[in-house]
């Protein structure tokens, strides 16, 4: 990684409440003018990593450095970085301008330059003419938008943004990521973006930081996540996948479902016990006779853009999830095919590394980090 | 029964309540303007008792004492209060269950026992009796009222408010003053508005610590009751009645003013 | 955080004038005039049992006419409009705001022997009657003055309870009988508590009501501890005891209303 264009690091930062650990010695480099998304189920550390770079929280072990300059002990109110809170944390008895005026007013910038630059972020954020309007009259798209200019019209480094479009719905929070993206790339600014919607990872981020139990995952471009994950918990936590148990027989030659099929991976070893990622994408389908697999299908589920079927060959255990855009009726036989790229294999998860990704996938609540459970 | 007869039942039987709470009232503002010492008789019209009570030395100056004693104390009550708010509801839970239980003893406890505790504490401490021992013993039981309207307020806030603000370059007392303060500021000024009503209102405490040269007007009033009867006291309840009565006129017309302007600003928005 | 630093002078505060003061109040209760240690001053507080128990049952009688009164009216002005029910909220409010010495002190016009009342009834040839310096009196005087304490609670637990729930209640089969009963009764346990506490506290501790109303031979137990600190029977001591009979006798109503308004917890605690 190239040094000298590094804003934000991270070294061995722990964080502990009560005995328990919410981030395990972190490291992170975040770049100039990158934008990073964070991205885990609820109470990976992701929160908590965010409110460390923004000063809410102290790191009970670790440094945190901005532009190479040890910032732990720098208050929230001295660092050159703002933040988009979660459900915005509008000022109530203010209203638009005044609520973005806030941090300039606080800086004791001109009156002229302030009027200048609200005027500026409002044309930006889409919302001139909204200026006297009271916050609490705005739709939640819109106060979106103002806590996005509270915080830019400050000029700041780095913008923080906390699960920012969560509370929105679904067709809003679309355009607000590509408005954000687009934002983002206007001004130049770093972005540290923290969510649980890994669309939304993929949709904007120029680098993705998979997190879990407060431990990095995997870092990476969107594509290089989706396309080689490091493991299970990656795999299924970035899209949706088959993982079946497979044997390593030889490198570039994997075992599972009945049948040895080439695959591009190596160094395992000879026949050791692996888990086979496949994406439900990935499969063609063919006619019976051809495919390396067959089987009936046994449900479609029409999802938008694509079919969802599952197939199972009779007598056999694994049920397969395939995406495909041509719909096959339920009871008809089909033939499947994958090429050797397609097949992603891992290290075998322990049966608790299991038992975790389950629960992770499924305590769906936006629910914050660790920290908070302490509250009523 | 049907809904006519259901109503007319209900609006009975709330006027005869209405009646009990009232009647005596209205009684006592006829007999001051009664021509006679005696409380029973009627003896033709006067209002000379009005103009004795307004000659009255002793009740001036109690009146004068109550006022003083309840701006104080209720000032001082909410100072103190709402810095305990704020602080309290930064604790952890267990100190701050603890910190709540001691505050109710004085909501939940007999004010006589608090009247009577309070007296043994500056005669033990050798402390005369004076407006200051009334105005200590009023902020006393005034804080906790405080505190029970303003933290409410504090819990609803949006907890993230305040990192706003110091996100935004707030030191941590100017994010307090901007953006706290104003969002408690209901809860804080329900809670002053308490304290003085219970400051003027007091008797059972202040008749402990006020001695005889600290007399508020309550403690007064009951010490009239007891030597005899005297009609000045018609005249007084008259009066507060009517200043009472205006007072809450007003500021729930004004309040019904503000929800329709609410209303309206609704619709517009 | 530094924000719990804000609490410090109320913590003070509370240390000075809240705990030590209940402190001596504990101190006095155990010493005698000679600052001997002794249990003296609550064997003399048994004397007074009949005194204690007619406050209590005096505070009884107020606190359960209150309710009888307080329930139908609180529920039927919860059933009025907007406006109806603002208004007749504030009409129970006023007469709170007159300093209850002087509500007091207009019983007295109307109860005395030469009062309003037996002079009117005079007039029909009724009468005189002593009503004034009875019991009776004195239990007037608590449920005139404390009332509103128990419409308040009642009030604002009933406009809480939808007036679909009743629409549905009637939908199910209940009678407007069985509706209150089923429904409405348990939804507003809470308030009765609530109510029951404000009456009761401020009715079994006067010392007020029972010298105007009752004249002064009628006695309560708080004319009893005002007398041991500001009467003729100058005993500091006796009072402290006297205070924390009355304190355990508050802490007791508050236990069983606790276990009567939240059954969850009565298990709990007869376990």
């Amino acid at each position: 990684m190239n040094n000298t264009n590094t804003l934000i690091s991270l070294r061995g930062v722990t964080v502990e409440y009560d005995g328990v650990v919410v981030l395990d010695h972190l490291d992170l480099d975040i770049k100039d003018k990158e934008f990073v998304t964070l991205l885990g189920p609820s109470g990976c550390g992701k929160t908590t990593t965010l409110r460390i770079i923004g000063g809410f929280t102290e790191p009970s072990q670790g440094d945190v450095f901005f532009d190479g300059v040890k910032i732990n002990d720098v208050p929230p109110y001295k660092r050159n970085v703002n933040t988009v809170f979660q459900r915005y944390a509008l000022f109530p008895h203010l209203n638009v301008y005044e609520n973005i005026e806030f941090g300039l007013k606080i800086t004791k910038l001109p009156e002229e330059e302030r009027k200048k630059r609200i005027k500026e972020m409002l044309a930006m954020v889409g919302l001139s003419g909204f200026e006297l309007r009271r916050v609490n009259q705005l739709s939640g798209g819109q106060q979106q938008r103002v806590a996005i200019a509270r915080a830019l019209v400050n000029h700041p480094r780095l913008l923080l943004l906390d699960e920012p479009l969560g509370a929105l719905d679904l067709k809003l929070r679309k355009e607000m990521q590509i408005e954000l993206k687009r934002i983002q790339q206007q001004l130049g600014i770093t972005f540290l973006y923290v969510t649980h919607d890994q669309e939304e990872a993929l949709t904007m981020s120029d680098r993705i930081v998979i997190m879990k139990n407060g431990e990095i995952q995997q870092m990476g471009t969107p594509t290089d996540i989706y396309n080689e994950p490091i493991n299970a918990f990656v795999a299924d936590f970035i899209g949706e996948s088959n993982i079946v148990d497979g044997v390593m027989i030889e490198d570039y030659l994997v075992e599972f479902g009945g049948r040895r099929l080439p695959c591009l991976d190596g160094g395992f070893g000879k026949n050791v016990k692996v888990d086979v990622v496949i994406r439900p994408e990935d499969w063609e389908i063919c006619k019976p006779e051809n495919g390396q697999f067959r089987g009936i299908v046994k449900s479609s589920v029409f999802k938008g853009v694509h079919y969802e079927l599952m197939v199972q060959a009779p007598g056999e255990e694994e049920e397969w999830m395939v995406h495909t855009i041509e719909n096959h009726p339920v009871g008809s036989e089909i033939g499947l095919i994958l090429t050797p790229d397609d097949i992603h294999i891992m290290n075998k998860m322990s049966p608790e590394e299991e038992a975790e990704l389950v629960s992770a996938l499924e305590a769906d609540s936006i629910l914050e980090d660790g920290e908070e459970s302490d509250e009523e | 029964m049907t809904k006519k007869q259901n109503s007319f039942t209900s609006n009975l039987y709330i006027f005869i309540v209405m009646a009990f709470m009232y009647l005596p009232i209205l009684v006592m503002i006829i007999y001051s303007f009664n021509d006679s010492k005696s409380r029973g008789a009627w003896a033709g019209f006067t209002t000379k008792w009005y103009a004795d009570l307004l000659q009255n030395e002793s009740i001036l100056t109690a009146l004068w004492n109550t006022l003083i004693v309840a701006v104080i104390s209720s000032v001082v009550a909410t100072l103190l209060g709402t810095a305990a708010a704020v602080g309290i509801q930064a604790m952890k839970k267990r100190n701050r269950e603890l910190i709540m239980n001691f505050t109710y003893l004085p909501v939940m406890s007999p004010e006589i026992v608090m009247g009577v505790s309070l007296m043994l504490l500056f005669v033990m401490f050798g402390v005369d009796f004076s407006l200051f021992t009334v105005i200590v013993a009023h902020i006393t039981f005034n804080v906790p009222y405080v505190i029970l309207s303003v933290l409410p307020k504090l819990r609803q806030m949006d907890k993230y408010l305040f990192e706003a603000a110091m996100d935004l370059g707030c030191t941590p007392l100017q994010a307090f003053m901007k953006v706290m303060l104003p969002e408690i500021m209901p809860g804080i000024i329900s809670g002053f508005l308490i304290a003085f009503t219970f400051s003027l209102d007091d008797f059972n405490i202040s008749y402990f610590v006020s001695g005889e040269r600290a007399q508020t007007l309550p403690v007064l009033i009951y010490s009239m009751t007891r030597k005899r009867v005297s009609p000045e006291i018609n005249a007084l309840s008259a009066i507060i009645f009517v200043v009472v009565l205006t007072v809450l006129i007003i500021t729930n017309l004004n309040d019904v003013r503000k929800e329709k302007q609410l209303q309206k600003g609704g619709r517009r928005g | 955080m530094k924000a719990r630093i804000a609490a410090a002078p109320y913590l003070l505060w509370a240390a000075l004038f809240i705990i030590i003061p209940m402190g001596l109040v504990g101190w006095y209760a155990i010493t005698d005039m000679d600052g001997n240690l002794t249990l003296d001053n609550f064997s003399a507080s048994m004397r007074f049992a009949p005194v204690i128990g007619s406050s209590v049952w005096l505070a009884i009688i107020a606190t359960g006419i209150c309710l009888v009164i307080a329930y139908p009216l609180a529920y039927m002005i919860s059933r009025k409009s907007g406006i109806g029910q603002r208004t007749l909220i504030l009409l129970v409010m006023l007469p709170m705001w007159m300093n209850f010495l002087l509500r007091t002190y207009a019983w007295m016009t109307l109860l005395e022997n030469n009062g309003v009342i037996n002079r009117l009834l005079g007039m029909i040839g009724l009468g005189p009657y002593e009503m004034i310096n009875t019991p009776g009196a004195v239990v007037l005087g608590m449920v005139y003055n404390y009332l509103p304490f128990m419409i308040l609670p009642l009030y604002s637990v009933m406009t809480k309870i939808e007036p679909l729930l009743i629409e549905a209640a009637t939908d199910l089969g209940c009678s407007p009988w069985e509706t209150m009963k089923r429904v409405i009764l348990p939804l507003s346990l809470p308030g009765i508590a609530t109510g029951i506490t404000m009456v009761f506290v401020p009715s079994v501790s006067t010392f007020v009501i029972s010298v105007m109303l009752g004249g002064g031979s009628f006695m309560l137990i708080g004319d009893l501890i005002e007398m041991q600190f500001l009467g003729n029977a100058y005993n500091p001591h006796l009072g402290a005891a006297l205070s924390l009979v009355l304190m355990a006798i508050l802490l007791l109503c508050m236990v069983i209303t606790d276990m009567f308004s939240n059954p969850e917890e009565k298990e709990g605690l007869l376990l």
